[in-house]
């Protein structure tokens, strides 16, 4: 019964996903969603080594800029193909993930998210100052659009739209068999307790470390699909404060849930749209949101939801039936 | 089953287990007693494989396995729970234990996303197994409750299911009957009977002497870190040094 | 050789800033048991506190700080009752959430106010000072100074009034004390707001030199971090010496190997050091 009400609401979302262009007025709609995409995949990356393994990486936004900065060096500097450079980025990313990893998940949580949050300063640095190699503050101006693959041609914004949708599609669906496997199994028994996962049989490093590399491969992919799609890159990428940003979609929507941080990644930055005098200060408003949320509804939207329907869907506790019959014996 | 030879461990200055030997033979129910820190937990880690021994060795079926991670030793067919349990609070009872025999499936991140008849096998032998374990420890009706409802000792006893659908040898149970009534505990000893007769070796950490005493077979009884008695239930409760050992302590 | 002495100067004033910042928050991991991540943002608070009263109320930059340090010592323990508080039970990951979102709207309440530019706060100590070859700037000798005796008051504080113990017992072993006796909620309190004082006060001290701007946290609170990791979480030494230890780092570095690079040096040490013995410098019990 819920399986066959999930399926039903992914295909409407995948519906309006698809029709989006038409309903849309302009073409900054088509930029706004398309971003919002991009931030999704990279959202739903860092759910997976957070949300469901549990583990807070702080240098997730430094990873998507690694993919960014990736596809902008080879096509800018080197003349390399869209393509070719697009298929590297989340590889280029995942390969510093495993050495990242390999140090910073034999630390206790916290010190895990301190060490990452310097290793993201680190990356923010690096690229600032590397200016051989990175342009520097300047940043990269002039990415190529994606080039055209047979008949589709990605030079138009609403192809890009498609494209971008395309590839948040893909990844939601590799998320979603990763979740609901075995394997997602594992990484929540790990996020439950690392004592009780051990017991259980399940190598921790080995499992942490395939969570943390999946999920900057995430953040990868979708910084090369950040270079693609605005076409010029600053170190302002791999500031934490994106980071930030997509642990709020994360909290909004729902840690640990799949629906939960897409519909944050995308809900949020629409209604900051919205309330534009916010855009600026839009974090007075989120910062008090946040902690709300955080105290009073740590599930997020959907997280909470999804609660509300597992209870309902589950037996409910036994009515008491001892004191009716001690009545009826007296 | 279970050979303990010389066990120590030090933390920097203190000893918390000092050259304990012990032979735990299959298919027993081995209690394991002793005052408020006596080291009977530091000596459970050590053995399931949480924390390394100073010295000292551990032999499984023969087998050496000091200084195994506590996961190679789950695999070797070593089980234990803890003395709280942390379950999924938001999921059902089921769902909860069919990680429990994730260490005995052989699916990667390949069979995962190409979504392989290897992997569909796997999860249903998964689900299988928990529901076994659940129908063994007398739960099959709560497969579907949430488990942040259940009761104390409901949790307790699904605790053991998750430990034996990991298809142990042996079960290491700290404190089983923790927070549970008399009638509850009582109940719980059947379990573990129950358990042994199946062909398990167990062993437990408890406090309550009257489930012990009808319970174990034989009895381990530390002191500051070192054993100062083993034998029968009759022998222990004999044995003067244990009586002594107990004195001012309040245990029923 | 003067410019050798030179950097000492540096070091010394770096490291006490750095000090004072990293000793509030390893007082506040005693209690958390979670890095605060807006512990950054009480020591921007605490500039902008004292550039309000300093350059728009007139007045003198004594009371700017002491009124910095009592603003900051308020949102402090604002922070700890509504929010960190009601947290108590949650997960770790909670926490830092949500340390995370009043850093947030700290900063932005702070760009929201003031505007995003940077600016100059006011201090009386602008001479140079000549001893011999060597010039140094007054202000950088206030730091030092003033770093030296608030390091030496908090000590005495901690180590020979019974509040003071009670903090330490605290920090060390939070279920210790609590069985003891001690009151968790006063003593919370209290220490958040020394921790958010001494954040204040430093970067009153250390702004002259450095600009006021929003995100003058985001660096020093990093460093801190490193500086709590390496010299042990909840120890008072270990933030002190730690924060020297950074301080002369990035000084020397700054100088022999490179201006660009060297605020990666803090970050690369802990770097290096949690590769390489994951439970930190100095270990201690069970964190």
């Amino acid at each position: 019964m819920k399986r066959f009400n999930a399926k039903i609401g992914w295909t409407v979302l995948l519906l309006l996903a698809l029709a989006f262009p038409y309903m849309a007025g302009n073409d900054y709609h088509l930029t706004v969603m398309s971003t919002a995409y991009i931030y999704a995949i990279a959202t739903v990356g860092l759910n997976l080594i957070t949300g469901y393994t549990g583990q807070f990486n702080l240098a997730h936004s430094g990873f998507m800029a690694v993919g960014a900065y990736t596809v902008g060096i080879l096509t800018v500097d080197y003349g390399v193909p869209f393509w070719v450079a697009f298929a590297l980025s989340g590889f280029v990313a995942a390969a510093i993930g495993v050495f990242v990893g390999l140090v910073s998940l034999r630390l206790k949580t916290h010190f895990f998210s301190i060490f990452t949050l310097c290793v993201g300063y680190i990356m923010f640095l690096l690229i600032e100052k590397w200016e051989s190699l990175t342009h520097g503050t300047g940043g990269i101006v002039g990415i190529p659009a994606p080039e055209s693959i047979g008949p589709l041609d990605f030079s138009e914004p609403r192809a890009q739209y498609y494209l971008v949708l395309f590839f948040l599609v893909a990844s939601l669906w590799i998320m979603h068999r990763i979740v609901h496997s075995l394997l997602g199994r594992t990484f929540m028994a790990i996020r439950n307790s690392d004592d009780l996962a051990q017991a259980l049989g399940i190598p921790l490093m080995r499992n942490k470390l395939l969570a943390f590399v999946l999920s900057v491969f995430f953040a990868g992919l979708a910084g090369g699909l950040y270079a693609g799609y605005v076409r010029f890159l600053g170190p302002g990428i791999a500031g934490v404060e994106n980071t930030f940003d997509m642990t709020m979609y994360m909290l909004v929507g729902g840690i640990g849930t799949l629906l939960g941080p897409l519909l944050g990644a995308i809900g949020v930055p629409w209604l900051t749209q919205y309330l534009q005098v916010l855009q600026e200060y839009r974090f007075v408003v989120f910062g008090p949101v946040l902690v709300l949320l955080v105290i009073f509804l740590p599930h997020g939207i959907v997280g909470t939801w999804l609660n509300r329907q597992r209870r309902k869907a589950a037996s409910p506790a036994p009515v008491a039936v001892a004191p009716v019959k001690e009545v009826s014996h007296a | 089953m279970l050979d303990i030879e010389s066990l120590t461990k030090r933390f920097g200055g203190l000893t918390a287990v000092n050259d304990v030997s012990a032979r735990f033979a299959r298919g027993t129910i081995n209690a394991i007693i002793g005052p408020n820190g006596a080291g009977k937990t530091t000596f459970f880690n050590l053995i399931s494989g949480a924390i390394r021994p100073t010295s000292g060795r551990i032999l499984f079926d023969g087998q050496d396995v000091t200084g195994l991670r506590a996961d190679q030793a789950a695999r070797l067919g070593m089980a234990r729970t803890f003395q709280t349990t942390a379950l999924f609070d938001t999921a059902t009872v089921l769902d909860n234990l069919i990680v429990g025999h994730r260490l005995r499936t052989r699916s990667t991140l390949v069979d995962v996303i190409l979504g392989t008849k290897r992997l569909r096998d796997e999860e249903r032998i998964c689900r299988e197994k928990a529901r076994a374990a659940l129908d063994f420890v007398g739960l099959a009706h709560i497969e579907s409750r949430i488990a942040g409802d259940i009761s104390q000792e409901e949790r307790k006893r699904v605790a053991f299911a998750l430990a034996l659908s990991t298809d142990p040898a042996l079960l290491l149970l700290d404190e089983p009957a923790g927070g549970v009534n008399p009638e509850e505990t009582e109940g719980l000893a059947r379990l573990i009977r129950k358990m042994a007769h199946s062909g398990l070796t167990v062993c437990l950490i408890e406090h309550k002497m009257d489930m012990i005493m009808n319970l174990a077979d034989r009895i381990l009884v530390l002191n500051y870190g070192e054993k100062i008695a083993e034998g029968t239930p009759a022998e222990i409760r004999a044995n003067p040094a244990v009586i002594e050992a107990y004195l001012g302590s309040e245990h029923a | 050789m003067e410019l050798f002495l030179q950097q000492v100067l540096n070091g010394l004033t770096l490291g006490g800033v750095y000090s004072l910042v990293a000793l509030g928050l390893t007082l506040v991991y005693g209690i958390l048991h979670v890095p605060n991540f807006a512990h950054g943002a009480f020591y921007m608070a605490g500039a902008y506190s004292a550039f309000f009263l300093i350059n728009r109320l007139g007045l003198n930059y004594w009371w700017g700080m002491l009124g910095a340090a009592a603003t900051v010592a308020l949102i402090s323990v604002l922070s700890e009752r509504l929010v960190f508080h009601p947290l108590r039970k949650a997960p770790y990951l909670h926490h830092m959430i949500a340390s995370i979102g009043i850093l947030l709207f700290l900063e932005a309440g702070a760009q929201a106010l003031w505007g995003a530019d940077f600016h100059r706060m006011e201090t009386p100590y602008t001479q140079l000072l000549t001893f011999g070859s060597l010039t140094l700037p007054a202000q950088r000798l206030l730091i030092i100074g003033a770093a030296f005796t608030l390091v030496v008051l908090l000590q005495v504080f901690l180590t020979r009034t019974i509040t003071g113990a009670t903090i330490v017992a605290m920090a060390q072993n939070r279920e210790g004390a609590a069985l003891v006796g001690i009151d968790a909620t006063r003593v919370a309190m209290l220490t958040f707001a020394i921790a958010g004082a001494l954040a204040g006060m430093a970067a009153v001290l250390y702004a002259p030199i450095n600009l006021v701007y929003t995100s003058m946290g985001h660096l020093v609170i990093t460093k801190a971090f490193v500086i709590i990791v390496l010299g042990g979480m909840g120890s008072v030494p270990g933030a002190i010496v730690g924060g020297l230890i950074i301080g002369f780092a990035e000084a020397f570095g700054a100088f022999y190997i490179s201006t660009d690079y060297k605020d990666i040096i803090a970050f690369a040490l802990l770097v290096l050091i949690l590769s390489v013995r994951p439970q930190g410098l100095f270990a201690r019990g069970a964190h």
